[in-house]
């Protein structure tokens, strides 16, 4: 029995600890009434595997009898249809139950007030606004403990999916539709969640992280991406802002509070205070930023995000310094 | 039971004895295993390419696969271990205008960075 446990508990470790999207490591409401239903579904998974193995095997089993010993009464006939049809059919239709009672807990009602976030998908990363300003992400979301949170998806080219099981199931991004789904995060941590829904070369690097907070840190989050970039702090800042507010980033980019408007890259008028660049691909460190300014192909083959070999690494260093610096 | 016990004992002192050691015997107090892990935490391999480090297939820098064969570190400083954990520090004190960024790097981390680089046949 002890080493029983002590199996089952290295499989739950393994499974949720170590794993940054597990489903049986709910943070939230609705992602626990996911996992309930997944241990429920394995369970009885499990059971009826046991049950038929042990039927094969007493068949396997079984003494010979000859041909006219073979018993063809209507009350042996009965057999196949119980056990292959009628019990087959109430088990299904019991899991049918606890699955929609199960979806049931999602906490859906729209009479509760939310904080808003609108989520659209481009190949490949993410692109997030709140309802009641102006600020502008990419690839990370903030929310507050214990409040409930809508995000409303949509995309800006094929179909996505949403998909963060230590917070809620898979939700589409439909092109031309609106989604919503309604979330709590009940434990301050950080959260990893992955494109769901094959959107082409880049899917599997289109990850995006949610970052739950006591309400008073969000607050604070909040209030500084809706302020406007940080002016440049030293020289070597000086001359990357001369760079890339002026120069060819700004032609896709939006840093607010410069000349760089460009609505077809993400915003990064914070993007120094981000985890992850790139959806996810890189951890945002100077020697990532760099590698990533002078040839993002390389390093996620597709993105929209063109080699740009023309800089200098002083220069390279500069821009870094800068962008880095946008907190 | 007992014969199994000496098997079980005796399996585990032909892994311990079979895995590589941890110790680098070209850089004094280097760990190859802790360099490993420093190596993927400063992601390195965003601009070099280094065998045994998953994702490491960077072409912004030279690769790092073989450089303790190399005689010259950035093509101007002599290749060693105390040279290369240096430059890992603070390539701007070498070489002011290259692109490889100051990441903080610390003493020993930087040391444990040479011990497995020059791991690397």
């Amino acid at each position: 029995m002890s080493r029983l446990r002590r199996l089952c508990l290295v499989v739950l470790v393994a499974t949720a600890c170590h794993a940054p999207m597990s489903v049986v490591a709910a943070a939230g409401p609705v992602a626990r009434s996911l996992s309930h239903l997944t241990w429920v579904l394995i369970v009885a998974s499990a059971v009826v595997f046991g049950v038929v193995v042990v039927l094969m095997w007493a068949a396997v089993m079984r003494r010979p009898t000859t041909d006219a010993a073979v018993d063809l009464t209507p009350r042996s006939a009965r057999i196949p249809i119980v056990g292959g049809a009628i019990i087959p059919a109430v088990i299904l239709l019991a899991l049918f139950l606890v699955s929609v009672l199960s979806e049931r807990q999602y906490p859906v009602e729209t009479r509760v007030s939310a904080q808003v976030f609108t989520v659209i998908g481009h190949q490949w990363w993410w692109e997030i606004h709140t309802a009641d300003s102006g600020a502008a992400f990419a690839n990370e979301l903030h929310v507050p403990v214990g409040q409930v949170i809508e995000v409303r998806l949509l995309s800006a080219d094929v179909i996505h999916s949403f998909w963060m099981p230590t917070l809620h199931g898979k939700i589409d991004l439909i092109p031309g539709d609106t989604n919503r789904i309604r979330l709590i995060a009940d434990k301050p941590g950080v959260y990893r969640g992955q494109c769901a829904e094959y959107c082409g070369l880049q899917h599997a690097n289109m990850a995006f992280t949610v970052v739950a907070d006591a309400p008073d840190t969000y607050l604070r989050w909040l209030a500084s991406q809706q302020q406007n970039a940080a002016p440049p702090a030293d020289s070597l800042q000086r001359a990357g802002a001369a760079l890339v507010t002026a120069g060819r980033c700004a032609v896709c980019h939006t840093i607010r509070g410069t000349p760089a408007r460009g609505m077809v890259g993400p915003d990064l008028t914070h993007v120094g205070s981000r985890l992850t660049l790139a959806a996810g691909t890189l951890p945002n460190n100077a020697a990532a930023m760099e590698a990533w300014i002078t040839n993002a192909p390389s390093l996620k083959p597709g993105t929209g995000m063109p080699a740009l070999p023309q800089f200098s690494g002083m220069e390279l260093r500069a821009m870094t310094a800068y962008l880095e610096g946008l907190h | 039971m007992t014969v199994l016990r000496g098997g079980t004992v005796g399996l585990v002192l032909m892994a311990v004895a079979c895995a590589p050691s941890d110790r680098s015997p070209l850089v004094p107090g280097g760990s190859i295993a802790a360099g490993r892990a420093a190596v993927q935490q400063f992601s390195c391999g965003t601009c070099h390419a280094i065998r045994g480090v998953p994702g490491a297939v960077g072409q912004i820098g030279p690769p790092l696969t073989g450089i303790v064969h190399r005689t010259l570190i950035a093509g101007e400083i002599p290749n060693s271990p105390g040279n290369l954990a240096g430059w890992i520090r603070n390539p701007q004190a070498y070489e002011p205008r290259t692109a490889m960024p100051n990441l903080g790097v610390s003493d020993s981390a930087a040391r444990d960075m040479v011990a497995f680089l020059y791991s690397l046949h």
